[in-house]
């Protein structure tokens, strides 16, 4: 880790560009006198935009129209020609092992739920003490959180297995929940939106008032920090519910799966019973709906400049 | 997000903290900190640094089969130093394994970023239409989790329900080969780039809409074309975003094991040791082979932060050099 001489809260920046810049921006309006400049040069940006959506669209689109394909149809009519089985396909899916899918959807927002709220409030008041507080080994777990930020975590889920194994943890549902509430970049998140955020003044005039450090958290701070939070907390669930190799590792029963992994489980049995592949695919198209309209209605409120150091520190 | 690019797993080039600013005034409670980052330190200690040690621990001993009593001998587990790094070192299969990342890694990296940049380049340029919907369908994939987003993939490359087969078939040239072994590389880069495009491209839109609009306007007065501006002015603006991601992506690449895993009930392309992570799992767990899967892991990582550290300092000497 060789150190990049940079300000928390100010990102990276080029040389020489250290101008204000305005981090709020009413988005989508052009800016002044821009378009006289470029009605010539408005159509190819436009073209090249719409390929780069429909590309990203196309496999979603695909997947729903899959969806309504009977088994037999899924392999000899047009890809994108509609099937006539969706419900049949949708009553198969929740029918399927008594109902395991609606316990999978159940358990990854369980895990996505559960874990990005504790992920986010133990991420929140360790941001909050390394960006706030001057105590002896502040360097020193700062340092380790950031080293932690670049070891890849999944090269953990098997030490962590076999660890928790040793102590009788592993194999059911709190074996998933535990190791990812840890998120060291989540915690450097909120060490940038703290440092930028809370301002010092308002914490020694609380502490002149008497008020107690835990009380200054919970009514001051935390009102404060609640952008930062949510970004944080959006990127920890959307992980984890992405999540694979860690309740693939960890998980033993099949009632514990989340999604990622009871899909991947009606794949690979799939091949040899072409049955589980409309499941599968039904089974994804409907997995897609919750993520995206969450992902989609909660975007306006992530703080996502804080990750490209837009912040102004 | 295809396991490539963002996934939780993610970082920040910003590395050694500044000075700390000394805390104005007394502290009555120099407690009280440590209980605001104690959870933390707990679970970092138990849930990475222990598992981090015991896997460099174990990557260093070994099962041996030493004479005693009986006439098998006993197995015993012992230290053996760097012996199991040697062997894994001179395992083909995992080179090879190492090897088939790297190419997947040289097509999957840039094209990510690359179109990352270009999506959110056209949507800071003024008068561009339909940017709202584009950024929304753009950004769409981040949703879809990486083996969700390789099992749709998947069905868009098998010869009977691909659409681009079917078209090609029509026309009489054949099916795709998207699972052979000439396309496969292509095919599995894509399903990362399809997850990885739409985050990459919101990170650095948003740093580009950080950036004073005066900027450009003085440049725009001067004449400079639109392409000029975006090349000259917005692409050295948005240097640390790039950085950012391509650590981000860098990372992402080196952990894939959920979509090659995925795709391998749909071809015989794939097999157990395709990836090194398929490799470490299979010596974990299916060959019982822990001090070899430890070994393997400890390059992994080590590799993992080798490479994050050497594009974070080349592009920290490149900053030092644009401002002196």
């Amino acid at each position: 880790m060789t150190a990049l001489d940079t300000r928390p809260g100010s990102g990276s920046r080029p040389g020489g560009a250290e101008g204000d810049r305005r981090t709020a921006r009413s988005g989508g309006t052009a800016r002044p006198g821009a378009a006289r400049a470029s009605r010539s040069g408005k159509l190819l940006p436009t073209i090249v935009l719409l390929i780069g959506a429909f590309y990203c669209l196309v496999p979603v689109g695909w997947v729903f129209i899959a969806s309504s394909k009977s088994p037999g149809e899924l392999f000899t009519s047009f890809s994108f020609a509609p099937g006539t089985g969706l419900l049949g396909n949708l009553g198969d899916l929740f029918a399927y092992e008594g109902g395991q899918y609606g316990l999978w959807a159940a358990n990854s927002l369980l895990y996505a739920g559960v874990g990005g709220v504790l992920s986010t409030l133990v991420s929140t008041m360790a941001g909050y003490a390394l960006a706030k507080f001057a105590f002896r080994g502040r360097n020193l777990i700062f340092f380790m959180i950031l080293a932690g930020v670049l070891i890849p975590g999944i090269t953990l889920a098997i030490p962590q297995y076999i660890l928790l194994s040793e102590i009788g943890l592993a194999g059911g549902p709190i074996s998933v929940l535990l190791p990812i509430i840890i998120s060291p970049f989540g915690i450097y998140l909120s060490r940038v939106f703290a440092q930028s955020a809370v301002p010092q003044e308002i914490l020694e005039a609380s502490r002149i008032d008497g008020a107690g450090e835990w009380r200054i958290f919970r009514h001051i701070v935390l009102p404060i920090m609640v952008p930062g939070m949510v970004t944080v907390f959006l990127l920890q669930f959307v992980g984890i519910w992405n999540n694979f190799l860690l309740p693939f590792v960890m998980l033993s029963d099949q009632a514990d799966y989340p999604l990622t992994v009871g899909l991947y489980t009606l794949l690979s049995k799939g091949s040899g019973a072409p049955a589980l592949y409309s499941l599968a695919i039904t089974g994804a198209a409907v997995s897609i709906i919750p993520l995206t309209l969450l992902v989609l209605f909660l975007q306006r409120f992530w703080r996502l400049d804080l990750i490209s150091g837009g912040l102004k520190g | 997000m295809a396991d490539t690019a963002l996934r939780p797993e993610m970082t920040h080039p910003v590395t050694a903290s500044p000075a700390p600013r000394p805390a104005r005034g007394r502290r009555r409670s120099p407690l009280a900190p440590y209980l605001f980052v104690a959870p933390a330190v707990v679970l970092f200690v138990v849930f990475m640094l222990i598992p981090l040690g015991y896997t460099i621990w174990s990557s260093l001993r070994a099962y041996r089969i030493e004479e005693g009593a009986s006439v098998l001998g006993v197995r015993v587990d012992r230290f053996v130093g760097l012996d199991n790094y040697v062997a894994v070192l001179q395992d083909a299969e995992l080179l090879a394994s190492f090897g088939r990342l790297g190419i997947y890694g040289v097509i999957a990296v840039p094209l990510t970023l690359g179109l990352a940049l270009l999506f959110a380049l056209l949507l800071d340029v003024p008068a561009v239409r339909a940017k709202r919907f584009a950024r929304t369908a753009i950004f769409i994939p981040y949703a879809v989790p990486g083996i969700t987003a390789a099992l749709l993939w998947g069905f868009m490359y098998l010869p009977s329900t691909s659409p681009f087969s079917y078209v090609t078939n029509a026309l009489g040239w054949g099916p795709i080969p998207f699972l052979e072994a000439g396309g496969l590389f292509g095919s599995l880069a894509n399903i990362a780039i399809w997850g990885g495009v739409g985050f990459n491209m919101i990170i650095i839109y948003t740093s580009l809409r950080g950036i004073p609009a005066e900027i450009y306007e003085s440049a725009r007065l001067d004449g400079a074309s639109e392409l000029q501006v975006a090349l000259r002015i917005k692409v050295p603006l948005v240097v640390p975003a790039l950085v950012l991601t391509g650590v981000f992506a860098l990372i992402g690449t080196l952990q894939l094991y959920g979509e090659p895993n995925t795709l391998r009930p749909l071809t015989t392309e794939i097999t157990q040791s395709w990836a090194p992570l398929m490799t470490i799992y299979r010596d974990a767990f299916l060959t019982d082979d822990l001090p070899s899967a430890a070994a393997s892991s400890t390059i992994l990582a080590l590799g993992t932060v080798a490479l994050s550290a050497i594009v974070l300092a080349v592009a920290n000497r490149r900053r030092k050099e644009g401002v002196s």
